[in-house]
């Protein structure tokens, strides 16, 4: 049994982004693993111990994703690989999805690949149902429970999570699932398993290992430039009263004026 | 330069969702004298195929059959790469919920087309898709564009785009379209659901009521649900009441939550932390009621009401009730 779980470093969640006279961003540089990830990959941990099988961590990037790979080398995977070259910089959903779905099967017997629900960086999910297609896998979005998994029978059956409400669904493996958070409770890294992925050595995976020629790595989407939020005009309008009645009847008053409802 | 467009009309046991007449809407627009074409899957759908005219389709595609009266990945992609095929539109538009995500994402694969997800604009240029798609965690905006040949898709954040009055005089040809797979040749099965009745959904809502670390408890939240209902309001809530379980997840909105643009966001007992704000700053007005004045909530917010909550949210409930009755 083995389990791949796909991940990458963001910008800190916490941090201002603001866009420089250049056109680039500002965000402070600091890179953590994306928080969807965490599930992702304590899901990935937890498969490989019922199971007693193997777990893979996989990103796609420069160095930098180094981090969100050792830490899932620290929690528990067994091995990490890192697909990246110069001709992937632009890289779009598509392209993304045909090297993790080429690395994936060059790896041969993955039976489930489990990805964080999205990439915050770039506020996409899309690369996530594509890399299930180039596979020619079924796809299980939006997971908040694995209710059943079954390696001999080649059986899944979850619970996803959807705007009407809750689905149970069974398919088939392999299988793609992106999973939601609440699925577990994160995993954090122990000091001896910080040091064991400190001294693991990332295999870097290019194009031509994966074999992906030139027409694969054609990207359809292009980001032109970044902008700031438009400002919001004005400061707070502070409803002032001498008891809460007051303010609440001055506030319904304001925002019946203002035709807010 | 005119473009056909085909526009996802997606439904749920017979209910269209709103975003998809958003999204005839914005075709509308960007055929700019070509076809706009409706696409309804699912069971019994012949309602939803009029109400698409109304809405300001010309033409419809019905795939009316057992296999597709839920969504499901497989099945719907499948048949949606083949009509592609078929037929060519230029540009391909769903609502950014989880299917219409998954089934314009898996269609853009199969036809290794350009995709652009949860746009809040759209435009052709020279025939192309340009966007802006609001980025880590709605704190930026990115200009995005499809490059190259081919249809190019794109889903849009809801309530971002503005429907059609509906016309009941319009009307159309519907074409009928079978599916792609037969039921032996698709894995998934749906064996249950639970459906979150009576409750207004958190990104369809046109006016939110949250609560935060304020509200102390689960039984906090008591307050905020009967402001809630008094307005036909969705109950929102932070991170912090998530993560201790007064709430469940499904009301979270920020970054790690669900993203939503009401007209009304009233923010009660939330200090307004940046992951917060990523899932609610674009709300058209914001009301913070908060103890704390120094909240950075105060900040964002359009109106504020500076007390304890406990006290403010029953009185507001009190006089909407009296206003909003008459």
């Amino acid at each position: 049994m083995h389990v791949m779980v796909v991940t990458e470093c963001t910008p800190d969640t916490e941090a201002t982004v603001t866009v420089g006279p250049d056109g680039k961003l500002n965000w402070g540089d600091r890179l953590v693993v994306n928080p969807w990830d965490e599930y992702a990959i304590t899901e990935a941990i937890l498969i490989k111990a019922a199971h007693n099988g193997q777990a893979t961590v996989i990103a796609l990037g420069p160095e930098e994703h180094n981090e969100a790979l050792k830490h899932g080398l620290a929690i528990g995977c067994d091995q990490a690989i890192r697909i990246w070259d110069s001709a992937l910089i632009s890289c779009d959903s598509l392209v993304y999805a045909r090297a993790v779905a080429a690395a994936i099967k060059q790896l041969g017997n993955v039976d489930l690949v489990i990805f964080g629900r999205e990439f915050p960086d770039i506020a996409s999910d899309q690369h996530i149902f594509q890399t299930a297609r180039k596979l020619g896998w079924n796809m299980l979005g939006y997971v908040s429970k694995i209710e059943a998994l079954d390696f001999t029978a080649k059986t899944i059956r979850v619970r996803r999570l959807v705007e009407q409400g809750s689905q149970i669904v069974s398919s088939q493996l392999p299988a793609v699932i992106s999973v939601l958070k609440g699925i577990n409770e994160p995993k954090y890294p122990t000091f001896i398993g910080i040091r064991k992925a400190a001294k693991a050595e990332i295999p870097v995976w290019g194009p031509a290992q994966l074999g992906l020629e030139a027409a694969a790595l054609t990207t359809k989407t292009k980001v032109m430039g970044y902008r700031e939020l438009p400002r919001r005009e004005g400061t707070v309008q502070i409803i002032e009263g001498a008891t809460a009645q007051e303010k609440a009847a001055r506030l319904v008053d304001t925002l019946l004026e203002e035709k807010v409802l | 330069m005119s473009a056909n467009v085909f526009v996802w009309v997606e439904q749920h046991n017979g209910t269209p969702l709103s975003v998809a007449w958003e999204a005839l809407g914005l075709a509308r627009q960007l055929a700019d004298g070509g076809t706009v074409t409706a696409f309804v899957f699912g069971q019994g759908v012949d309602a939803i195929a009029k109400a698409a005219f109304e809405y300001g389709a010309d033409s419809v595609i019905k795939a009316d059959d057992a296999t597709l009266a839920s969504y499901r990945f497989e099945p719907y992609v499948a048949l949606l790469t083949g009509l592609v095929k078929d037929y060519q539109p230029a540009v391909v538009l769903a609502g950014t919920t989880t299917s219409g995500r998954e089934l314009l994402a898996g269609a853009a694969a199969d036809l290794d087309a350009g995709l652009l997800t949860d746009v809040t604009d759209l435009s052709l240029e020279g025939g192309r898709l340009k966007a802006v798609r609001p980025v880590l965690g709605g704190k930026v905006l990115s200009v995005e564009s499809v490059i190259g040949d081919g249809p190019q898709f794109a889903t849009l954040r809801a309530r971002a785009f503005t429907a059609l009055e509906p016309d009941a005089s319009r009307g159309g040809t519907v074409m009928e379209a079978v599916p792609f797979l037969a039921e032996d040749e698709i894995a998934t099965r749906i064996e249950g659901t639970e459906v979150t009745s009576g409750k207004v959904g958190l990104t369809d809502a046109s006016v939110i009521v949250s609560g935060g670390r304020g509200v102390g408890g689960p039984d906090g939240f008591q307050p905020i649900r009967e402001l809630a209902e008094v307005l036909g309001a969705a109950v929102g809530a932070s991170r912090p009441t998530v993560d201790a379980g007064w709430i469940s997840y499904d009301h979270q909105v920020g970054q790690t939550g669900k993203v939503v643009t009401p007209d009304l966001y009233i923010a009660a007992g939330i200090s307004g932390a940046i992951q917060h704000q990523a899932g609610m700053r674009t709300a058209k007005v914001i009301v913070a009621i908060n103890k704390d004045p120094q909240a950075p909530i105060f900040k964002l917010a359009h109106f504020g009401i500076v007390g304890d909550l406990f006290e403010v949210v029953p009185a507001l409930t009190e006089v909407f009730r009296q206003k909003l009755s008459r």
